[in-house]
């Protein structure tokens, strides 16, 4: 496929604006000395080369997901149309808070919803992503302990299952990340977090089921045990999607938290992003939220700054189309439509989980939650099969490969999460097409190895991409 | 009410028996009953997606929608080419997770590798990432590229936009790094007080461009203080006045970074926007968040895929360069696209109108009674001081005109794209005549 760079021609162009209607002006100021070579395209072109470009993109519209700890769940098309209104996308972030009454009653009403679902006092919608809300959420905490002089607190504790995200984040907001075993079943080792909790602790950083697809069982056990030891609880909301409405992490003992609004809340992952990561908290810490929130006035929702705020985690309000999107789906699911989805996205994983079961080596023998994980350890020494050539050789099944390599404390892991939105049939067409992979495993393994055959490209060279770097197109001429 | 879930009541009863469960409830075993909802979330009931089409209309209805628009300070209204629409509602790239499997996600790696080029050139800098949040956020990431251990201090001219300037701070504030505001003399950075702000422990200087005021900073010379004393420079650009302004690579500049919202997105209320980051060769592998790279695969073909992931948080953990674990993908589709649509010649043209347009408003303003707070060139966006500035933006406002943003006292800063068409600056400025005239 050509790069847009490509096929450039010189002189094409579209016909976009009128002549300017006031005289021109010239900068006096230091002008750039070589204008940017953009491409120089004719409307037929661009719209061929996108659309070439999205046939060679696989979404969820294209097929089954069941990619683990994403919950590529099916976006709903009124949430798009509902984003698409001029009355959302026309409003300036500055412009005055009383010609915007409708924004900030979809704003308030959506941190009012979201705090009912998790058990949480206060809500703050500004954080863009899962980790900017782990990065707010950490701050909360350190303001926290900041505000009461103990500054003694340097540490948060993370899972050796965590998401790579959750230490990072911690380091980010200065602190020490202390690194705890799991138990054999991929739980909190109960022994290793007392054994690390002290006056040093700031506080312990835990998804719920956690990234093994598991819940812990000793959850009220382990928030006691952190909150003993002067720490708080922070809740990765990642794995929202298995038990909202049915339990919540405020009524487990977690303080803060962040949700995954492209993942629970169904709006769309944009291949790769936009996103949006709610942050929430109990009442203590609702006064060093980010800035501002929206409360409700006596002339209806209105900004407001928290009185100890962190400050802002990026600029404005939000990715507040992002947030009109979750906003249409929490009106349409609703107090009985959410819990529904979550039970089904349990049900359709556990349905997966047995059946396959009777083929591949669980990692967990156990219920699982929404996600599961299978280890093909023991095929990669007997069959010489890895973990990734079961992946890839499902893309020529037409579909997405699961997570692969992940949690780390699993080897060889493959991490599969249906979804609600996925029915039985699609479940029973994924299932019998990885046991024909199994069965093309065993006999011969040299096969898989070289899959996927039916893609746009097979297998590329990461080893060379990583060692002769070329991140950008070549327009010639020697130039660096 | 409303569920996306297929299976049938029936299809489920089966499922639960072959997997061999009795009822859902068993499902959630492991969970401490005293902790159960019983009754579900305390939310009202679900809706039929008409009802919900009705209520989203009754919100979005409440807010009002300008015809004019003079307001910038951040967000920037623009026209935006209808291919550009179009090829961000194509839904393989709505829907689609992060390019983590090649094979089947090579549109939207290309799509991201000439976002990269595109930035690259209009930042005339070597290397560029795959987008971060936004232009504030886009800021705060590049301190940790230019820390060390014996440099830890960041230099912040006043002149950079106050939400970019929080921003830096609360990610400092995590960071435990010291933040220090260099003065601003005439609306401009104040190259004497840089000078003395400068030690040995700084980091890095950050300069916006063109900056809060709308003034054209002078970058080169402002870059070479910084230099001389050893620290990085920092220019967060508008992108569309890099069409006609000295690019960071021509100033000098270690790192660009900025709001690419201007580049084909709607203003939306604040987000989503999306942060751009490029960076010198040398500063290459201290680039946080996704990069993509160019490879092959078996048979020869050119292929992209995620690369330098070694930087990158599910690998390196608390070691990693940040946290960032997403990118605009969407939202650099749509810069990509307009960049494509608007081209070269394009691209210079907005940007020339949206600087004679600003002129055009300025002047007529002073005719009408409001004067120039600051001496210095500007490209779109100006302050203007004198008069009351609450009764001339109600004025304004009951005409469907947004005005500019109220500063301190009197001051407000105005803003012109190639959206604003004579006689709307025109009938703006007899509007504020006739404030100012009633007034006095």
């Amino acid at each position: 496929m050509k790069l847009i760079f490509e096929l450039s021609h010189p002189g094409r162009k579209l016909t976009l604006l009128p002549p300017c209607d006031v005289p021109a002006y010239t900068l006096q100021a230091d002008l750039r000395k070589a204008p940017p070579r953009l491409p120089e395209m004719s409307e037929t072109g661009i719209s061929r080369h996108y659309t070439e470009l999205a046939k060679q993109t696989t979404g969820v519209n294209d097929g089954f997901y069941p990619l683990g700890s994403c919950t590529m769940k099916y976006n709903p098309k009124i949430n798009d149309e509902a984003a698409a209104l001029p009355g959302f996308t026309q409003l300036h972030p500055l412009q005055p808070e009383a010609t915007v009454p409708g924004a900030l009653e979809l704003m308030l009403s959506l941190q009012g919803r979201l705090c009912a679902i998790t058990g949480m006092d206060a809500m703050t919608l500004q954080p863009s992503a899962g980790a900017h809300g782990e990065f707010t959420g950490l701050l909360l905490i350190k303001a926290w302990h900041a505000s009461r002089g103990d500054t003694a607190r340097t540490k948060i504790i993370v899972p050796d299952s965590a998401h790579g995200t959750n230490p990072a984040s911690a380091h980010m907001a200065g602190y020490d990340v202390i690194n705890i075993k799991s138990d054999a079943n991929g739980c909190i080792d109960l022994e290793a977090l007392r054994a690390v909790c002290g006056p040093d602790t700031a506080g312990l950083m835990l998804t719920n089921p956690n990234t093994v697809g598991i819940f812990d069982r000793n959850i009220l056990e382990i928030t006691k045990i952190v909150h003993e030891a002067g720490g708080l609880c922070y809740y990765d909301g990642a794995n929202l999607n298995a038990i909202a409405g049915i339990v919540r992490p405020g009524d487990m003992g977690f303080d803060c938290m962040h949700l995954n609004l492209h993942k629970t809340f169904s709006t769309p992952h944009g291949g790769g992003g936009p996103g949006s990561g709610p942050v929430g908290c109990k009442e203590f810490l609702r006064q060093f939220l980010p800035g501002p929130v929206v409360e409700a006035g006596p002339e209806g929702a209105r900004f407001a700054v928290p009185s100890r705020s962190m400050g802002a985690v990026r600029s404005f309000w939000g990715n507040f189309l992002v947030l009109v999107r979750a906003y249409a789906y929490l009106l349409e699911l609703g107090k009985e439509g959410i819990p529904e989805a979550s039970e089904n996205a349990v049900l359709n994983a556990n349905y997966m989980r047995v059946k396959l079961a009777k083929r591949y080596r669980m990692a967990y023998d156990h219920t699982c939650m929404h996600e599961f994980v299978m280890t093909l350890e023991h095929e990669k020494h007997a069959l010489g099969v890895t973990a990734m050539d079961i992946a890839k050789g499902l893309i020529d099944f037409g579909i997405h490969p699961p997570t692969m390599y992940f949690p780390l404390i699993v080897h060889e892991a493959l991490m599969i999460e249906p979804t609600e939105t996925e029915s039985r049939e699609t479940l029973d067409n994924c299932i019998d097409a990885l046991c024909r992979l199994y069965d093309a495993a065993e006999k011969d393994g040299t096969g898989l190895r070289g899959a996927p055959y039916t893609s746009p490209i097979g297998r590329p060279d990461e080893v060379l991409a990583a060692r002769h770097l070329v991140l950008k197109y070549d327009f010639g001429g020697g130039e660096s | 009410m409303g569920s996306y879930i297929p299976n049938t009541r029936a299809e489920r009863e089966a499922m639960l028996r072959e997997a061999g469960y009795g009822s859902f409830a068993e499902l959630y075993a492991d969970v401490p009953s005293g902790v159960l909802l019983p009754d579900g979330p305390a939310i009202p009931s679900g809706k039929s997606e008409l009802e919900v089409r009705k209520e989203m209309g009754r919100l979005a209805g409440r807010n009002k929608v300008y015809d004019t628009i003079f307001r910038g300070a951040g967000a920037y209204h623009h026209y935006i080419p209808a291919i550009v629409r179009n090829v961000a509602a194509k839904e393989e790239f709505i829907t689609a997770y992060t390019p983590y499997q090649p094979e089947i996600s090579q549109g939207v790696l290309q799509s991201i590798f000439e976002f990269q080029t595109m930035i690259c050139e209009l930042t005339a800098l070597p290397v560029a990432n795959a987008s971060v949040y936004d232009g504030a956020t886009a800021t705060a990431e590049a301190i940790p590229m230019c820390v060390d251990r014996k440099r830890t201090q960041v230099l912040v001219s006043a002149t950079v936009a106050p939400q970019v300037l929080e921003v830096v701070r609360t990610y400092c504030f995590g960071s435990g790094r010291e933040v220090t505001v260099v003065p601003a003399k005439d609306g401009l950075t104040d190259a004497g007080a840089l000078q003395r702000a400068l030690t040995d422990t700084t980091a890095c200087f950050i300069l916006h461009q063109p900056n809060y005021f709308g003034l054209i900073e002078p970058a080169a010379a402002l870059g070479g203080i910084a230099h001389g004393a050893g620290a990085k420079f920092v220019m967060n650009c508008n992108p569309t006045a890099l069409a006609l302004l000295a690019a960071p690579g021509e100033c000098g500049a270690d790192v660009a970074v900025g709001e690419g919202q201007p580049l084909g997105l709607p203003l939306s209320f604040g987000g989503p926007y999306v942060g751009y980051m490029a960076a010198t060769q040398a500063m290459m592998r201290k680039l946080p968040g996704r990069i993509v790279g160019q490879t092959h695969d078996a048979a020869g073909h050119r292929a992209f895929v995620l690369t330098l992931q070694a930087r990158e948080q599910h690998i390196r953990r608390e070691k990693a360069s940040s946290n960032i674990c997403t990118n605009q993908s969407l939202c650099t589709l749509m810069a990509a696209a307009y960049l494509s649509a608007v081209g070269p010649d394009g691209l210079q043209e907005v940007a020339s109108q949206c600087t004679a347009k600003a002129h055009y408003l300025q002047a007529e303003l002073e005719k009408a009674g409001l004067a120039r707070k600051y001496a210095g060139e500007f490209f779109h966006e100006f302050v203007t001081k004198g008069g009351d500035a609450d009764r001339i933006l109600a004025a304004l406002d009951a005409e469907g005109i947004l005005g500019g943003l109220p500063l301190a006292g009197d001051e407000i800063l105005w803003c012109c794209t190639e959206l604003c068409a004579k006689e709307d600056m025109d009938k703006a400025a007899a509007i504020v005549r006739a404030v100012q005239g009633g007034g006095r």
